[in-house]
């Protein structure tokens, strides 16, 4: 029943949901129980989320941990953990990972991309390879390109309508 | 789509309405009262009921908030704002749309939301209690517009809205249960068809069961899924394209090898013809590369094909089975790549606006396919070089070039382009050359050795191999501007090099060969013309092993041990795929005289596969050019279909059409044309089925009357001229309503300026308030 309703809500096969529900398992054993219907309260700190091969090396894993975690920590319930990848796999339709990445690159959760998150964003990229300068000046082109009702800074319509510009996006 | 009915993403503003409140002196159910300890902190709130502004970051934010320094620009910045304007602002209607619309629920976070954020004071308990009792009924109300928008839709369509929503998983599985637990309660209540609506769940449900488990195994079968993406997540994308683009040949070349064995060469070689050449007995290997002697007397090529019914259960006629198995394949290919060229462009033209270009490279240029740790840091490295590279483009601008400059580079691009061009020309000279050469040994009956047939197809692939390297030295020397342009340049100079070898080979086979046969001392030249195509097509996969294994594997191996260098060769992807379309073009041409040519053509590209896999994981490291993935699959994918397909159909439709076959050998002996064949066997049907006359009436007033054909292409003219008019009005309306944004937005900040204006004169004027 449960995992019915589980694959109604997400992308994934019950197959699929079980797969994820023991690597969930695997990343601490002793934490999580192998049986789930008490709705026991498990929460994975970020550390152990953090070193999934998967999300290992990407510069902004700890962004999407924050974004999909309950706490807004990256501690992340089971819940968690299948929303994320549910969201990133390649099921998803664009629209819906649009929505995600722009909360992923809003960094202080205020609902704009802002000059601030910007720079952060561009330095996680690029690994602070630019110069503060160029940091700058790539903030403030960007800024003036997407924002289209003018307020400084990116909402969401003006992220989702970069997006619908560019195919490349999350292919 | 962000432009959907409901559940629209637009709505995030209703979202933070009560919720998540990012500093506390945000949250408006606090007391009136409550002391700013914070200089962050926005002014007093006065009785507000409900919340509906959004923080500011508080980055943004600089000193103290109760000063307007007046004029305009510090009334914009919004820590200064009034609290009458922020009540106004939350009260607009754009961000006060939740509870009437289809609103978002979100708990997430709502609780502990970045506690990194140091705020001296925080809400004390009873606020907090107090903001929870208020918080749930909105959040209920949200709740049950979600649920009654989504019972009101089909059972599919709940599915499929219910994913895609942005909420959390928890509360996605309340919802559904909410939305879903009516159907079988409403089910129960209606007394008059119980029994229906609770099978139509029943069924329903165990459908969804069977379709998951039946697409878990079909992605299981997705060929070559995981060493995809083991690939993708080395490479990236653009390598990714080149494997993608070589399953999409492997499956075209499936459906050609399943339709032709079905039809034609299945029943061929259950029943082979009766005369047996016993010269051909001797079977030795290098029978397989030339194509000749023993293979020749096989259903792999033409000649074997007998012009007779096979007398079975049902009679079967080869030479109308070879006739129409041919065209329905070409017809089903055709239709095929249309429809992949046609969705790839559509997909294209979301990009509309030719500026942006530095945002989009900012959030989209990052590959997340890339996993590998080092290709990680080398894709940062190419986003941190593009946007350097972008950023002294918009700085510096056009360089200011002097006269001399540009004069010495128009003159290196002119010398390059004549080169390369000399090369095509005295390449294709070449091949003419010797393909002449090989049939006028053939006539002085010199020392004639099979050898001496591979002789041709060898150059061929040589001049495939050698000359792309000299394309590639030019492009060096030009230092093309942009690497978008350098690209395009070479992948044009190879396709001409292929172009043209292809045209001078068609030119000899179809207007030399065919033309005078016995010239030639051809008894069968549908024969000899597929055996050549066989012999490039295996040439060609000889020279790319070659190439694989010298230029890659041991240029690796050389510039390790000797050179001392680090840098492994790139993977060349533009040179790879014209490879493939250009094999690919020869299967095409060859079908017909040849109809196992495709079952060839899958073996080479599945060897081709593994061959590269491991070639590219042992020796080659990433590209460090920027590669825009989606576009070049369009264009390859076009150039599959303009001059490659087209280019195959036109010959094969001008060899069925206009050109004598043989009289010795195949099923088409005796006709004047092969096109011939279908004739006659309409003509036999319509003899033996006087029933179908009609048909025979149809085709004979439609496709030989040219006035219909007129007519209907006038049609489609027409129709397709409409399109591109109404796609060209859209464009135009989107650009207009682009600029209307920009004014609203314009609007915004001065209605917002003169609001704050207007506030602080009336505060000024009455201080107490």
């Amino acid at each position: 029943m449960i995992s019915l309703y589980l694959q109604d809500c997400t992308y994934f096969t019950r197959k699929e949901i079980l797969r994820l529900f023991y690597r969930y398992r695997d990343l601490a054993p002793q934490l999580v129980p192998l049986d789930y219907t008490n709705h026991p309260d498990v929460k994975l700190p970020y550390e152990l989320i953090g070193s999934m091969p998967e999300l290992k090396d990407n510069p902004f894993r700890q962004r999407i941990a924050e974004v999909f975690s309950e706490d807004g920590e990256g501690n992340m319930t089971l819940d968690d953990f299948l929303d994320m990848f549910s969201v990133l796999s390649e099921m998803a339709p664009r629209d819906l990972k649009a929505y995600y990445a722009f909360k992923i690159y809003d960094f202080n959760n205020d609902d704009f991309i802002c000059k601030s998150d910007l720079e952060k964003t561009l330095n996680k990229l690029t690994r602070n390879e630019l110069t503060e300068d160029e940091v700058r000046m790539v903030c403030e082109k960007v800024i003036d390109e997407a924002d289209l009702d003018n307020d400084g800074r990116l909402s969401l319509e003006d992220f989702q309508h970069m997006i619908v510009r560019a195919p490349e996006f999350l292919r | 789509m962000a432009h959907s009915v409901s559940f629209d993403i637009c709505q995030r503003d209703s979202d933070y309405e009560n919720l998540e409140q990012d500093e506390p002196g945000q949250d408006s159910f606090q007391h009136v009262g409550e002391p700013a300890a914070s200089t962050q902190r926005r002014p007093e709130i006065f009785g507000m009921d409900f919340i509906t502004e959004r923080s500011d970051s508080s980055s943004d934010s600089s000193t103290s908030d109760e000063t307007l320094d007046g004029g305009p620009e510090s009334s914009l910045q919004r820590h200064g704002w009034s609290a009458a304007t922020l009540r106004v602002l939350s009260s607009m209607p754009s961000r006060s749309a939740g509870p009437n619309s289809n609103a978002e629920v979100r708990w997430r976070g709502s609780k502990s939301r970045r506690p990194s954020q140091h705020h001296p004071s925080r809400p004390n308990q009873d606020d907090v209690v107090r903001a929870k009792v208020v918080e749930i009924t909105p959040e209920e109300n949200k709740k049950q517009q979600l649920v009654s928008n989504l019972r009101g839709l089909s059972v599919s369509e709940r599915l499929r809205k219910l994913r895609a929503m942005p909420l959390s998983l928890a509360d996605k599985m309340e919802i559904r249960r909410l939305a879903f637990s009516d159907v079988a309660e409403s089910s129960l209540i209606d007394r008059d068809i119980p029994c229906y609506s609770l099978l139509s769940v029943y069924i329903s449900r165990s459908w969804r069961h069977c379709m998951f488990g039946c697409l878990s195994v079909l992605s299981s079968l997705q060929l070559w899924h995981s060493p995809m993406k083991k690939l993708s997540g080395r490479f990236g994308t653009g390598v990714l394209s080149y494997f993608l683009f070589l399953r999409t040949l492997l499956l075209l070349n499936l459906l050609l090898f399943v339709i032709t064995g079905l039809f034609l060469v299945f029943p061929q070689a259950v029943n082979p013809p009766s005369l047996y050449d016993s010269h051909q007995d001797t079977f030795t290997g290098l029978e397989l590369l030339t194509g000749t002697g023993y293979l020749s007397q096989s259903v792999m090529f033409y000649g074997h094909y007998t012009n007779t019914m096979i007398k079975s259960q049902m009679p079967y006629s080869i030479p109308a089975a070879y006739f129409f198995t041919i065209t329905i394949a070409f017809f089903i290919t055709c239709i095929i790549l249309v429809y992949n060229v046609s969705t790839s462009l559509g997909r294209r033209f979301h990009v509309l606006k030719s500026h942006g270009i530095l945002a989009v490279k900012v959030f989209c240029s990052w590959d997340f396919k890339v996993s590998k740790r080092t290709s990680v840091r080398l894709q940062s490295e190419k986003i941190s070089t593009q946007l350097k590279e972008l950023l002294s483009e918009m700085i510096g601008g056009e360089e200011e070039k002097s006269c001399m400059q540009r004069f010495g580079r128009l003159m290196v691009h002119l010398v390059a382009w004549v080169t390369c061009l000399a090369c095509i020309v005295l390449g294709a000279m070449a091949i003419h050359y010797l393909s002449e050469s090989n049939y006028e040994a053939v006539l002085k009956h010199s020392a004639f050795k099979e050898t001496e047939l591979l002789l041709m197809s060898a150059a061929v692939s040589g001049f495939n191999l050698l000359l792309p390297g000299l394309f590639n030295l030019c492009a060096w020397v030009e230092k093309h501007d942009s690497p978008s342009v350098r690209v395009y340049v070479s992948i044009f100079r190879n396709l001409l090099l292929k172009v043209s070898i292809v045209v001078v080979l068609c030119f000899h086979w179809l207007g030399r060969i065919a033309v005078e046969p016995e010239s030639h001392g051809l008894q069968c030249w549908e024969n000899s013309v597929g055996q050549e195509l066989y012999r490039l097509l295996l040439m060609d996969f000889i020279f790319t092993v070659l190439y694989t294994f010298l230029g890659e594997f041991l240029w690796r191996l050389f510039t390790k041990q000797v050179l001392r260098r680090k840098r492994k060769p790139v993977f060349d992807i533009a040179r790879n795929v014209l490879e493939l379309i250009y094999g690919q073009t020869l299967t095409w041409l060859g079908v017909l005289f040849a109809p196992l040519l495709p079952a060839v053509q899958i073996l080479k590209l599945i060897v081709l596969f593994y061959m590269k896999k491991s070639s590219l994981l042992l020796n080659c490291q990433a590209s460090r050019k920027p590669w825009r993935a989606s576009q070049m699959t369009t264009v390859f994918i076009s150039l599959l279909c303009f001059p490659s397909f087209l280019g195959a159909a036109v010959s094969v439709t001008y060899t069925i059409w206009m050109i004598k076959p043989s009289p010795g050998c195949g099923p088409f002996r005796n006709l004047t044309t092969m096109f011939q064949s279908g004739q006659l066997w309409a003509r036999e049907l319509q003899d033996a089925h006087p029933v179908m006359s009609w048909l025979s009436w149809a085709y004979n007033f439609l496709v030989e009357k040219p006035f219909f054909l007129f007519l209907v292409s006038g049609v489609l003219l027409m129709v397709i001229y409409f399109h591109t008019q109404v796609v060209d009005g859209q464009r135009r309306i989107i650009s207009r309503l682009e600029k209307q944004i920009e004014n609203e937005g314009k609007d915004k900040k001065f209605l917002i300026t003169k609001l704050q204006g207007l506030y602080e004169q009336s505060s000024q004027v009455f201080p107490d308030r």
